[in-house]
């Protein structure tokens, strides 16, 4: 699609050009390659390449048994390893048809909320970044440090928990873990403050991001959006709540959703500012959820040894930090699964990037990747 | 300085036999302590940079321990040490670069930089060149360096040095405008482009107690004074106004391709440039070598102190631009340069005339 242009001294041949941007490259979150074709600085067209990190979870899982499936639910989403977990077991479980202890449900919930305020100052701190202020992020890692001491002691890892398990958790909260998650909670509340006042209402900031790569709501709809990028655009949807699973139907707290304060509905800022919002959120169910923890009970279910649920299939979906996370299971009786599929939301957070950011600046794709806040992990699998 | 030396050499019988002899000699002994200044200046600001992050960012920034090159106590020799590893490092030119302006560029810029302190002041005997046009000369050669970037961003062959290349391109020939033109202001009312004279002219106090630096002349100036820092800052390519280095877009922009040595001299430049737009915001507005308490602690050495003062503390004001601010847009740069800057110092210059001629 080149461009003739005559001139009086002879033919000038204007022509797109083609950007690589990755494998390999700061701010693609990941090894992601997105090929962008570019009129001077305007994308025309980006074409996203996937599968550097592809690790056969998939496939993987087949050939292990259901237990042993979950250390590599970890690794999907390495950002949100708790939620991958939580989606992987009440899928098996719903397969199983059992229940686990109340204590149980408490436990997940608190940690999966826990994980979910982690994954979210990371894609706050690396969203400044993507968009060149370098303080803020650092100062989300400060806070998201202190979660990762608290599983740390929990259950020995800082990144890839295997924590919660089919039919129960791992390891009881030792002693004066929660304790130590209160004084977390009074600490980190007034720090949202803080990220306020230097990144969310700075002006350049809102420059950069009201407006830009806005996603309305049908394109949200028709490209299975989810997760604060759906509710950036206005549409109040949260399996937290529409589709409760766990005991999150106990809690009480609010979905935030984008209402175009800075700019138009669904764009970057209103990403970014759902996830500030769902913070406040995450604190509100942590809360209550430490509040009514019962102190005595097992971490486990009382299940068989070996795992092996009756045949059938099943589709179960969580809210993990990105969106709605699926797991799909398909058993033969055996103790390993025929099949397991999982529905990843980064996927299809990344899969209208080429519609959202058409016509925007090489620096605006840039932000809206970062607003997207993909993880590289759970698209590859 | 050079003048001194040629007055020095003149009594020298065998030096002054040969004039050109005796110009080298002294363009070289003024030079000298220039580029070692330059140096150290690079030096303490990369460590200052570096602990001023830490302490913005709540971290403690290099706290090497020990003796040598293991980056001293406080991590005071980190910089040396990087020095050392800067020097030593391979020296990498790409297959497909153009060889010749690949190796000139980082050459064009040092010594745009370097000529350009030459003309500086930093009291008012204490220069290396005394111009009556000091500060156009200034000016003039903040504008060579520009070539050095392009040529770099171009010869690298590097889409991403291109992307850079060009906007540093824009962002500089841009914001020479308003820069240029709110130093204009000073020139009206200092009636003169040599520093002696524009500093001699903030002599003295205003409302009484206040010093008569320009900043302070009148509400024209005090604007003129923000006009041209900022868009100093954006000259220097600094945050906010890093477009061309972006790292989160362009990887290192248009120093993409380059390590090493050539790369070290960008680097130098580059802190070299803050100190001379540092440096002029504090000749121009804010008095240079005078102090600040008028008629108190004057005198040659306390210029030198005051001077050194001033220009730390603005460059001190650039360090906490960078870390606190987000990254403008090329597009949102260019509409804060034509749309915002360059009205409000038109205004300025026109303001600063009527104020000179209806209120003083």
């Amino acid at each position: 699609m080149g461009v003739v242009i005559e001139q009086e001294l002879g033919t000038v041949h204007g022509d797109e050009m083609i950007l690589n941007i990755g494998p390999q490259h700061p701010s693609t979150h990941g090894v992601l390659r997105l090929k962008v074709h570019t009129d001077g600085e305007i994308v025309t067209k980006i074409t996203p390449y996937i599968g550097y990190l592809h690790r056969c979870f998939e496939k993987h899982c087949e050939n292990l048994t259901y237990e042993q499936a979950t250390p590599y639910t970890d690794r999907c989403d390495y950002i949100g390893s708790m939620n991958n977990n939580f989606g992987y077991a009440v899928a098996v479980e719903q397969l199983m048809e059992t229940k686990v202890p109340e204590k149980v449900e408490y436990m997940r919930v608190i940690v999966a909320e826990m994980n979910r305020i982690a994954s979210h100052l990371l894609a706050l701190g690396t969203f400044g970044l993507d968009v060149g202020a370098f303080t803020p992020f650092l100062y989300c890692f400060r806070d998201r440090e202190r979660i990762l001491d608290l599983f740390e002691m929990l259950c020995g890892a800082r990144l890839l928990y295997n924590y919660i398990w089919i039919g129960g958790v791992s390891h009881d909260f030792p002693v004066g873990w929660v304790e130590k998650t209160y004084e977390f909670l009074d600490y980190f509340e007034p720090k949202i403050n803080e990220y306020n006042d230097l990144l969310t209402y700075n002006k350049i900031f809102i420059e950069r991001s009201a407006d830009v790569g806005v996603i309305p709501v049908d394109v949200a709809i028709s490209y299975g959006v989810t997760g604060p990028n759906l509710r950036g655009s206005g549409v109040r949807w949260d399996l937290r709540k529409d589709d409760p699973y766990g005991i999150y139907d106990r809690f009480e707290f609010d979905i935030p959703i984008g209402t175009g304060a800075m700019g138009s509905v669904g764009d970057c800022w209103d990403r970014y500012y759902v996830r500030v919002r769902e913070l406040e959120e995450c604190i509100k169910i942590i809360r209550q959820a430490l509040d009514a923890l019962p102190r005595d009970g097992d971490v486990h279910a009382a299940l068989p040894k070996k795992i092996r649920p009756k045949a059938g299939h099943v589709y179960s979906r969580t809210e993990s930090p990105r969106g709605d996370l699926g797991y799909y299971i398909a058993s033969d009786g055996s103790d390993t699964p025929t099949r397991i599929k999982m529905r990843s939301p980064a996927f299809t957070a990344l899969s209208c990037l080429n519609e959202i950011s058409r016509g925007w600046m090489i620096s605006d794709v840039i932000a809206i990747l970062g607003s997207l806040d993909i993880v590289l992990g759970e698209i590859d699998r | 300085m050079v003048d001194y030396f040629l007055g020095t050499f003149s009594g020298i019988t065998w030096l002054a036999a040969s004039p050109n002899l005796s110009f080298v000699l002294a363009v070289t002994l003024a030079g000298l302590p220039i580029f070692l200044f330059m140096a150290l200046n690079a030096l303490i600001a990369v460590y200052a940079e570096r602990k001023i992050s830490a302490f913005m960012q709540d971290r403690l920034g290099p706290m090497g321990q020990g003796v040598g090159l293991h980056a001293g106590k406080w991590g005071v020799l980190q910089t040396a040490a990087d020095a050392v590893k800067l020097i030593t490092k391979e020296d990498i030119i790409p297959a497909t670069a153009d060889k010749k302006l690949f190796i000139i560029a980082p050459f064009i810029l040092f010594t745009a930089s370097f000529t350009a302190f030459a003309a500086f002041p930093f009291n008012e005997y204490l220069v290396a060149a005394d111009f009556n046009i000091g500060l156009f000369y200034i000016l003039a050669m903040g504008s060579v360096g520009v070539i050095g970037i392009i040529l770099a961003g171009y010869s690298s062959n590097n889409k991403w040095s291109l992307y850079g290349a060009m906007r540093s391109a824009a962002q500089i020939v841009s914001y020479e405008i308003p820069a240029g033109l709110s130093v204009l202001s000073v020139v009206m009312l200092s009636g003169s482009l040599a520093f002696r004279e524009i500093v001699a002219a903030q002599t003295g106090t205003t409302l009484a107690i206040l010093p008569n630096w320009f900043i302070l002349d009148n509400p024209f100036t005090f604007i003129a004074f923000w006009i041209f820092f900022v868009a100093g800052v954006a000259e220097v390519n600094r945050t906010p106004f890093d477009l061309p280095e972006a790292e989160s877009e362009l990887v290192a922009g248009w120093m993409t391709e380059y390590s090493g040595m050539r790369w070290s001299f960008f680097f130098l430049a580059e802190y070299a440039n803050m100190f001379i737009v540092a440096g002029l915001a504090s000749l121009l507005f804010l008095g240079g070598w005078l102090s600040p308490i008028p008629g108190y602690l004057e005198g040659n050495l306390w210029g030198i102190f005051w001077f050194i003062s001033k220009v730390s503390f603005l460059i001190f004001v650039m360090m906490w631009f960078r870390w606190t601010f987000p990254r403008l847009r090329t597009d949102q740069l260019m509409r804060l340069c034509w749309k915002f800057f360059l009205p409000a110092s038109f205004v300025t210059i026109i303001g600063v005339g009527f104020w000179d001629l209806f209120v003083r």
